[in-house]
């Protein structure tokens, strides 16, 4: 108690019960729900429904292009945000709220609008097809709506952090005889650097389990462009509510120990930074 | 700073969580609200009845249910208001299953009610409880092809040659999309073909399809709005309306043999009961079999199932052979698990590229 009324501001205790009565609500309990589901399974059956072949290739492309999604949005959104933060130009604001638009858009519509400009008779494809460039029906396809639906959350992680960083740290750089690629790497990039993280692992884990926008520009074909969460849709369509939780708990502990990796990468690069 | 980090990150893996199982129900929330909007019983003065149904029927039962509340106004004095919830049809009897609280259910497929009736929800024996074993209309899979019909497409086999492509949604998403998987299967085997050949068939028809929509609606875009691919299985009553909108760029073909669809209609005997809606229920279901019920199924193309009705329209609905279900396998839960569910044929057809 005596270390509570320390704080400046009273109430920890509970705001804290209350952060955590809603982590409970929201989230905590529909997790341990498709645990639970999940658990009624043998563990053969588990197994036989989370490890088929055609479902590692799905684990793989939903992992792999989300992966690449938040790649591209590292360097997208960063670039947005920098744009954002730094330069004044007319219209500024109208690309500023643009920027949310995928956040407020359902993904199905995102996902049928990018497909109908990427086939061949498409506004886009009809340029793009004749190059070999196929964006509707390919993974190609599903990193593009990846990128799409990524992109708010790299952007809004970064640009609160880039407005915080003076120019002046950078002015003083350049007149210290800093390149400004030195600049950029050693005084930039450091501050920027827990935000990118941050952004990546938002727009990584929001693309993970993406379903609305994909299946209208995947073409869902087994093993070349189905995503995990079709094959649940799948087995909820058995009624095999059970093996359709197992997978979303394999893609739940896949998602945690990839963003607890992110995470731990991203402590080790500050410390040796230091 | 780092337990608030963790904090996010567990956020973080909740949302990716929340994100994948939104998948299999993107209309259930409105059902839900729907279902809580429902009054506790009431007195006979004025009813109110919750149809369940599928995604294509809005339509439909929009014409219905104004005819049948006046009607019943009309014969009883009593005031029906009919809800309508409509989505994909599986997601509909999972709703029900999980509390939604129906009235009755006009869903796509005998699965999906026999599904809510294995749930103790609706009473054994349902299926010939009304007449027609409960089916008031029946529908079909047909072709849709493009102008002029250039690849000649007019049977089953015709699918298969090289060079055309097939638009049909995903067996394993959707409803459409596996009765068009049991109407190739049985154009095969019901035209003297083996197990082996109808295999052999439908492996080379899968080939041939670039995209697998996962829903009815889905691929009608493909095929009509994005012009992909050189034929669609569709269902009967969506391809009329298709062909229609497309104002002459696109044209039916009826093959000369293809499934029974049967979208069964039923009352679900435990929401009745505790609501007291029997009777209104029961009325709304024979309804669908009266002359003016038939005649709205007719006019929007469901194949109704008075035969008189039917010959009316007889333009609309030209004949072919419509196999049930009971030619191919034992019924439509067998099939399913037979053809389509994990494990079944349809998985042998997509092998890894390797």
């Amino acid at each position: 108690m005596a270390r509570a009324n320390q704080r400046v501001l009273p109430g920890f205790s509970l705001t804290l019960g209350y952060t955590v009565f809603y982590l409970s609500l929201l989230v905590l309990v529909p997790i341990a729900a498709c645990f639970a589901r999940a658990a009624s399974l043998t563990w053969a059956e588990f197994w036989g429904a989370v490890w088929t072949e055609r479902a590692r290739a799905a684990y793989l492309l939903t992992f792999g292009a989300s992966f690449a999604a938040a790649l591209v949005n590292l360097v997208l959104g960063g670039l947005i945000a920098w744009v954002l933060v730094r330069y004044s130009f007319p219209g500024k604001r109208l690309v500023d709220s643009l920027v949310d638009l995928p956040l407020a858009l359902p993904t199905a519509v995102g996902g049928l609008v990018y497909a109908s400009l990427y086939v061949k008779s498409g506004w886009l494809g009809r340029f793009l097809v004749p190059l070999g460039i196929h964006g509707a029906y390919t993974r190609f396809g599903i990193v593009l709506v990846l990128v799409f639906v990524g992109l708010p959350f790299m952007v809004r992680a970064v640009q609160p952090v880039l407005e915080d960083i003076d120019a002046e740290e950078e002015e003083a750089s350049s007149s210290l005889g800093a390149t400004r690629l030195q600049t950029f790497r050693h005084v930039i990039l450091p501050a920027l650097h827990p935000a990118l993280i941050t952004g990546f692992a938002l727009a990584f884990a929001r693309s993970v389990g993406e379903y609305g926008s994909v299946v209208f520009i995947s073409g869902n074909m087994p093993f070349r462009t189905e995503i995990a969460p079709i094959l649940i849709v799948a087995r909820l369509e058995e009624f095999a509510y059970g093996e359709a939780t197992a997978i979303a708990v394999v893609l739940l502990v896949i998602s945690l120990a990839l963003l607890v990796l992110i995470n731990l990468l991203e402590s080790w690069t500050r410390r040796h930074a230091a | 700073m780092k337990r608030s980090r963790f904090l996010a990150l567990l956020i973080v893996a909740g949302a990716s969580v929340f994100g994948c199982s939104k998948g299999g129900g993107e209309s259930s929330a409105t059902q839900a609200s729907s279902a809580n909007a429902e009054p506790a019983p009431k007195p006979a003065a004025s009813v109110e009845l919750l149809n369940v149904s599928y995604d294509p029927t809005r339509e439909l039962w929009r014409d219905l249910n104004e005819k049948f509340v006046a009607a019943y106004k009309k014969e009883t004095g009593t005031d029906v208001t009919i809800k309508q919830s409509h989505g994909g049809s599986s997601t509909q009897a999972r709703a029900v299953i999980d509390g939604l609280d129906a009235d009755v259910v006009t869903l796509a497929s005998f699965l999906d009610t026999d599904a809510i009736s294995k749930k103790g929800l609706i009473n054994p024996g349902w299926v010939d409880k009304l007449p027609n074993h409960s089916l008031p209309y029946t529908s079909t899979i047909v072709f849709v092809v493009r102008k002029g019909n250039p690849k000649g497409i007019k049977d089953w086999q015709d699918l298969v040659k090289p060079g055309v492509e097939v638009i049909t949604p995903n067996p394993k998403t959707s409803g459409n999309g596996y009765l068009s998987f049991f109407s190739a299967w049985g154009s095969v085997v019901l035209r003297k073909g083996s197990r082996e050949d109808a295999t052999k068939y439908v492996t080379a028809l899968y080939k041939q399809v670039p995209v697998l929509d996962s829903g009815a609606r889905g691929s009608t875009t493909t095929f009509a709005q994005k012009k992909i691919g050189d034929v669609q299985l569709a269902w009967e009553n969506e391809a009329q309306l298709e062909v229609r909108e497309a104002k002459g760029d696109l044209e039916l073909v009826y093959p000369p043999i293809s499934i029974r669809a049967e979208p069964h209609v039923a009352i679900v005997d435990a929401n009745v009961d505790r609501k007291g809606t029997r009777k209104v229920a029961e009325a709304y279901l024979k309804y669908l079999y009266s002359d003016e019920g038939q005649e709205i199924i007719a006019q929007h193309f469901y194949r109704p199932f008075n035969e008189a009705v039917l010959k009316a329209h007889a333009a609309t609905f030209p004949e072919l052979t419509l196999f049930p279900i009971t030619d191919i396998a034992k019924d439509f839960p067998d099939a399913h698990k037979q053809f389509i569910a994990e494990g079944g044929v349809f998985d042998k057809i997509y092998e890894p590229k390797h």
